[in-house]
């Protein structure tokens, strides 16, 4: 068979990737305190459990706040990175945009250790600012990758028509240029919530005393007898975040549609 | 009768860093006009147009609009208007919201709005079709709501990029018609950017020629056509012959030269587009002022003989390349297929009638 050898590995690839997935909800529905096989019924009393749980609600809610502080600044940062690096060209272009992609293939954890450092050398105190400073790093290469390509879909002379017509640049720039990189904006607003939503390293080393969602998940590992209900809680964010992500997407590739550019990748 | 100038252009300069895109444009687009930018591919057409609108600053030089000093004007406060090469139609609006655009800021209630955008649209031929999302528009349609979208401004100047190279040539055809009609209509100035030279005969009053970063020639596209003023232009428009040649004489207004092929002629001034120098110039005939005799001769041409050596047919036309006695390269003739009249094979010898008249010299 042509490409049988590939094949197998594709499907060894993806098994290893999402197999540790797939158990989260089928343990997280078991109905035993012990994660083993074979499966004992049918439950969702788990589920019920995490509502009882206030630490939870608060790890929840802060997550939520770092995780849309962190969707708009990043955005925003991307909007002003990309639409600079689409339209003009200046000295140094490209080590400036490399400085700031780098963050994509740094490992979280030197970013982490190097803002802790760096927070504590200047006497600052940790909180949920300093976890979204990270994270605001971390997701700005993401949103700058999404809306670069939504502004380079554009046809430029859009915006010089508007402007011909007597618009003045910033009204050109809500008129013309927003509506067409819409789609791109929100997927970069749901990208970069949920990778602050689903990020661990970062929040902590960098959280105070509030932990995130995935620190408190993490610190609840200690307990055997809470693993089913973390079980639980792993299934939502893991099903929120494909969600999301799902979202994001479809509004990437509809941005690219109604710019009439050709798809060129994307992160899914 | 000439009319006032709404553009004046003195010694416009512009560079792209070290790239010098026009060497000195120097000239007057008056009133009313229907003006033509035609040149080869990155002569700086658009530079130039792109100037008048305001989308470039010149690097030195002036730009008049109006009788004002465009210096420091931006595009969006300057009395012109334009159609893009690719439209630029606004994807997420309807025609009717792409067309009335320009009006926003005019603070007209909806009902003169309403009003407006529809005389635009019929003036276009696209009553009707305001409701219309822009993306679900022909090649066509999109071109005429850009040229509706751009006129409703009643600007003092319309610019056009090339805005038929996108059409078939069908459409195309016709569009150059209904451009023109639309121009008389509504007396406004255009300026068109092309490189199709039959497209800028066709429709212009005047045709400004560029070569290289500057005018050429500046002229009516008779006599661009019949006297174009160096070889180069005389190669870029249309088919030219060109023949070798002698001066032998020179006295007054006439100059008296030995063709190869056609023996002397006595040629006037305004046939000499440039000043004498040397004895060795070149001679340029249009195919079409050269007749190959298929009855007996006619009173007042002059003959010359030669052997066709190559036939094209075109249907209404064709197409005879034939090596006059004497010269080193064959002339290009073109006769139209009249009734009766037959097409001649490779080989035949013809009688070739030629008038001085119809002659430039080039030197
Ligand atoms: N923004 C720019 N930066 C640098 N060079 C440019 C720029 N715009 C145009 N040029 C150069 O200036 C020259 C003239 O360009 P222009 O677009 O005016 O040509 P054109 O006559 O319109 O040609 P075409 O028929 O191909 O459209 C070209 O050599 C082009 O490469
Ligand atoms: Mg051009």
């Amino acid at each position: 068979m042509k490409g049988g050898g590939l094949r197998i590995y594709a499907v060894l690839y993806l098994v290893f990737l999402y197999a540790p997935i797939v158990l989260l909800p089928i343990f997280a529905f078991n109905d035993s305190t012990i994660i083993a096989f074979p499966l004992s019924g049918f439950t969702t009393k788990w589920f019920g459990e995490l509502a009882d749980i206030p630490a939870l609600h608060g790890a929840v809610l802060n997550s939520l706040m770092i995780a849309i502080t962190t969707s708009l600044l990043a955005t925003t940062l991307g909007i002003c990175a990309s639409r600079a690096s689409a339209r003009y060209a200046f000295p140094g272009k490209k080590p400036i945009m490399g400085f700031i992609m780098l963050p994509l293939v740094l490992p979280e954890i030197i970013v982490a250790v190097a803002l802790l450092v760096v927070l504590l050398a200047l006497g600052l105190p940790l909180g949920a600012w300093t976890v979204i400073l990270g994270h605001v790093l971390i997701c700005t290469p993401f949103s700058i990758a999404i809306l670069t390509s939504a502004f380079a879909n554009m046809d430029r002379s859009l915006e010089e028509a508007a402007v011909d017509l007597g618009e003045t640049p910033w009204s050109t720039f809500r008129l013309i240029t927003l509506p067409l990189v819409m789609p791109g904006i929100i997927s970069s607003l749901l990208i970069s919530f949920t990778i602050s939503l689903d990020e661990f390293i970062i929040a902590f080393f960098l959280t105070g005393t509030e932990p995130t969602l995935p620190v408190y998940l993490w610190s609840q590992l200690r307990f055997p007898q809470k693993i089913p209900a973390v079980m639980a809680l792993g299934t939502i964010l893991v099903a929120l975040s494909v969600l999301l992500l799902t979202i994001a997407e479809y509004y990437r590739r509809r941005g690219v549609a109604r710019a009439g550019g050709k798809d060129t990748g994307g992160f899914l | 009768m000439t009319r006032p100038p709404i553009i004046e252009l003195r010694d416009v300069q512009k560079y792209y860093g070290e790239y010098h895109a026009l060497r000195g444009i120097t000239c007057d687009i008056r009133q009313g006009e229907f003006f033509s930018l035609l040149g080869p591919s990155g002569c700086g057409k658009t530079t130039l147009l792109r100037t008048i609108a305001g989308f470039e600053d010149v690097s030195s030089g002036t730009v008049v609009i109006d009788g004002k000093n465009m210096q420091g004007v931006p595009a969006n406060q300057r009395p012109t208007n334009m159609v893009f090469q690719s439209y630029a139609i606004f994807p997420h609006l309807s025609v009717e919201q792409n067309v009335g655009f320009g009006l926003r800021r005019a603070g007209l209630d909806k009902g003169e709005m309403a009003r407006r955008v529809g005389e635009a649209l019929e003036m276009v031929g696209l009553a009707g079709y305001g409701k219309r999302a822009a993306h679900a528009l022909s090649g066509g349609q999109r071109q005429r709501v850009a040229l509706a979208r751009a006129l409703i401004l009643k600007p003092k100047v319309l610019l056009l990029d090339e805005p038929l190279s996108a059409l078939d040539k069908k459409l195309r055809e016709n569009m150059q018609v209904e451009l023109i009609k639309l121009q008389r209509q509504v007396g406004i100035t255009f300026i068109l950017v092309t490189h199709d030279q039959e497209e800028a005969l066709v429709m212009s009053d005047r045709i400004a020629v560029m070569s290289e970063g500057g005018i050429a020639q500046m002229d009516d596209p008779e006599t661009l056509y019949r006297r174009p003023n160096s070889r180069w232009v005389a190669d870029f428009i249309g088919v030219m012959n060109f023949l070798p040649a002698k001066v032998v004489s020179e006295a007054g207004d006439t100059v008296e030269v030995e063709i190869a092929g056609l023996g002397r002629a006595e040629l006037t001034a305004n046939q000499a587009m440039a000043s004498a120098g040397g004895h060795e110039v070149s001679v340029g005939l249009r195919p079409e002022t050269l007749t190959i005799q298929f009855n007996g001769n006619q009173s007042g041409e002059r003959i010359a003989e030669g052997v066709i050596e190559e036939v094209v047919y075109y249907g209404d036309m064709t197409y005879y390349d034939v090596r006059l006695d004497g010269a080193a390269v064959p002339v290009r003739i073109s006769m139209r297929n009249l009734v009766g009249r037959p097409v001649l094979e490779i080989g035949t010898r013809a009688r070739v009638a030629w008038s001085a008249g119809a002659l430039v010299l080039f030197r």
